[in-house]
């Protein structure tokens, strides 16, 4: 049957990929992003690529007060929604953050709040339909605070709690809730790194992120070692990890 | 990542790679006192893809349709778009490539500015032919709209201009339409390269793909014996899926894998698998893009690389074909993979094209040093004493007094060439 997709933060690299594979599918899309003369670009690939229509919608995401009114949207356009992909957001500058608290506040704005926003009314619509996915993008970042971003890892760290509680909560409605935790993309969030062999493509991602909505997964750490990685990061006693500089 | 063009020769690393996200996004060229080159797929052999020490563009996310006309076959995409990604859409819905070469891994901005050709070269002329129009971004920022009605001049430089007349974001094609994704494929032996002629003017009128894979170690009374191979779209209402199994070169092979013995015994089981004549249906995938089903076939040839040579001469004379595959054979320096064709008398559009009526000869070459550059210098001397040329994408050697005479009007193109744009292969031929 035809999927009937909701993808938010539309149009983040891993985002386009996921979409890409949808729309192989023959699933219809209906896309969430701040940029409009690019949603337009991604929309019109994926409408020939899937040959259905693809609807969208240019919105700040910091808006809250929008969020209701783009959900319904979604849900009027697309008849009922089975998947939503939540991948907004941005890399927090971490100096900047430390110097000036406004710029925290508007970090975790957009990486925590308004995710949580979109998600409580996400919840009960889908706990009252009884099935679908909510895939959320968090990131490796939250499993343990870090002096280089700890900014991004509290807006992360608080995003997958939420996931987890929610979860919990939804497994009830036959509803599945996945939180993605990706390692080092390269995408243009992260632009001005320099690339190693930890580093993982968008559309190797995107797969990871497709096959684990198929087969309702909770979790995932994509590329899979991360989780290996996050777990040596996590066990390090807190006496030696402050004297590292990680 | 690795910014390496397909024949792993000669390396020459960028100073930085900037990655182009958005076909409206703007590029810095005033910021950075540097050259600009842009890099898709790296599938071109030698280093007009290369810009040592300067900048390049990275395009392979410029990959999305923009439009596409299921009625009349006209696509227009971004210009990092693949031509494997292209055909996937395409072909279900009854259209063709109206050319293409041995890879589907290319990008499109690249088959542009090469001015790509392919087996029906007879017959449909090269790629360029088929761009009706697209969008060129200079490095002062502005933004034009080229095909045969606005900007002609940079239209015909660019088609062919080895991208150094700035960046294509985007470019509208015509296709051709097909009935289904088979051909119906002949496969004839011949014994010497006479019999070639003969063949390929037998075939030329009634087949849209022709080529020969040539044995380019056997000497004698079998100079030049190979597979002469002839195709047309299948007319049949078929509709098969075909699914093809690749396999990759998981790493570069020693050098000592691919030495002489090794090339000539591929040679003859290559030769000697073939019936004498045999018919059959094959999958686009199959008869074009042969080599595709194995990823980093380059790996092949090791981390020395490997060298590409494509000339053209003028076909009424068979002897100058005759003569450069003595001179191979006699060098002991074998290919694996020789490809003989004929291209017709169809204009190409490009400034700098390569294809010209007349007969074309590609070989492959292990890298091993200066051996096999004397040996193309040799190569290159009978080509220019014929009136031929040798092909930019595929070369990474030639003299800039090679160059100039191959391509005469090489100063006409200077008036459109970009000023912020070079390659390793523009400074070493004009430098």
């Amino acid at each position: 049957m035809q999927k009937k997709i909701v993808i938010f933060g539309a149009t983040s690299s891993i985002a386009q990929e996921v979409a890409k594979l949808y729309a192989e599918n023959g699933a219809q899309l209906f896309l969430v992003g701040r940029n409009a003369s690019h949603l337009l670009a991604i929309a019109d690939d994926l409408k020939i690529i899937s040959g259905n229509k693809v609807d969208y919608e240019c919105c700040d995401l910091l808006e809250f007060e929008n969020h209701s009114r783009i959900i319904d949207l979604a849900i009027s356009t697309l008849g009922h929604i089975d998947i939503v992909l939540i991948a907004h957001g941005t890399l927090s500058d971490q100096i900047a953050c430390e110097k000036n608290f406004q710029h925290t506040y508007t970090e975790l704005k957009i990486n925590l709040i308004s995710s949580i926003s979109l998600l409580t009314l996400l919840a009960n619509y889908f706990e009252k339909q009884k099935k679908g996915c909510l895939a959320v993008i968090s990131s490796v970042a939250g499993d343990r605070g870090r002096q280089s971003n700890y900014i991004y890892g509290t807006a992360k760290a608080g995003l997958s709690v939420f996931l987890q509680g929610l979860r919990n909560r939804l497994s009830h409605s036959n509803v599945n809730v996945l939180t993605i935790k990706p390692g080092f993309v390269d995408t243009p969030m992260t632009k001005d790194f320099n690339k190693g062999l930890l580093w993982s493509k968008p559309n190797k991602v995107a797969k990871k992120i497709v096959t684990a909505i198929y087969q309702s997964q909770q979790e995932i750490y994509t590329p899979w070692f991360w989780r290996y990685i996050m777990l040596i990061i996590k066990i390090i006693p807190e006496r030696i990890f402050c004297k590292l500089k990680l | 990542m690795n910014y390496n063009s397909w024949g792993n020769y000669p390396i020459a690393n960028p100073s930085n790679v900037w990655s182009i996200y958005w076909r409206d996004q703007e590029i810095a060229f005033d910021e950075v006192d540097n050259s600009f080159l842009c890099y898709a797929q790296g599938k071109s052999y030698g280093d007009i893809c290369l810009n040592e020490n300067g900048i390049l563009l990275d395009t392979k996310k410029l990959n999305r349709f923009i439009s596409f006309d299921s009625q009349k076959g006209i696509v227009r995409c971004e210009a990092g778009i693949t031509f494997s990604e292209i055909l996937r859409i395409i072909v279900p819905q009854g259209w063709f490539l109206p050319v293409v070469p041995g890879t589907q891994f290319i990008s499109l901005g690249g088959a542009i500015a090469n001015d790509i050709h392919g087996k029906n070269h007879h017959q449909a002329g090269t790629f360029g032919r088929y761009v009706k129009c697209f969008e060129l971004l200079k490095s002062d920022g502005t933004r034009l709209l080229c095909s045969l009605e606005h900007n002609s001049d940079l239209y015909k430089a660019t088609i062919g201009g080895l991208g150094l007349t700035g960046l294509i974001t985007w470019a509208e094609i015509e296709l051709i339409p097909i009935k289904n994704p088979y051909l119906n494929v002949e496969y004839i032996k011949f014994n010497h390269i006479n019999d070639f002629f003969q063949l390929n003017k037998l075939s030329e009128k009634h087949f849209t793909y022709t080529v020969a894979w040539l044995d380019c170690v056997s000497n004698r009374r079998s100079l030049g014996r190979g597979i002469f191979m002839r195709a047309n779209h299948s007319e049949q209402e078929i509709n098969l899926l075909s699914s093809r199994r690749s396999f990759s070169i998981p790493c570069y092979l020693p050098n000592f894998v691919l030495n002489r013995y090794a090339i000539k015994t591929f040679n003859w089981m290559y030769y000697h698998k073939h019936q004498s004549i045999k018919n059959e249906l094959l999958h686009y995938q199959s008869f074009f893009f042969q080599l595709d089903a194995i990823h980093n076939w380059n790996r092949i040839y090791g981390k020395r690389g490997f060298l590409q040579y494509q000339c053209i001469v003028p076909e009424e004379d068979k002897s100058i074909v005759i003569d450069l595959l003595k001179r191979i054979v006699k060098s002991g320096q074998g290919s694996f993979l020789s490809v003989l064709k004929t291209f017709g008398k169809v204009n190409s559009p490009g400034l700098l094209s390569f294809p010209m009526k007349g007969i074309t000869l590609a070989l492959d070459f292990p890298n091993q040093g200066q051996k096999t550059l004397s040996l193309l210098t040799e190569l290159d001397s009978i080509v220019i004493k014929n009136n031929g040329r040798v092909y930019p994408a595929k070369d990474a050697r030639m003299s800039s007094e090679a160059f100039k005479s191959y391509y005469s009007n090489w100063k006409d193109f200077l008036k459109h060439k970009d000023i912020k744009f070079n390659s390793n292969f523009w400074r070493r031929v004009t430098g």
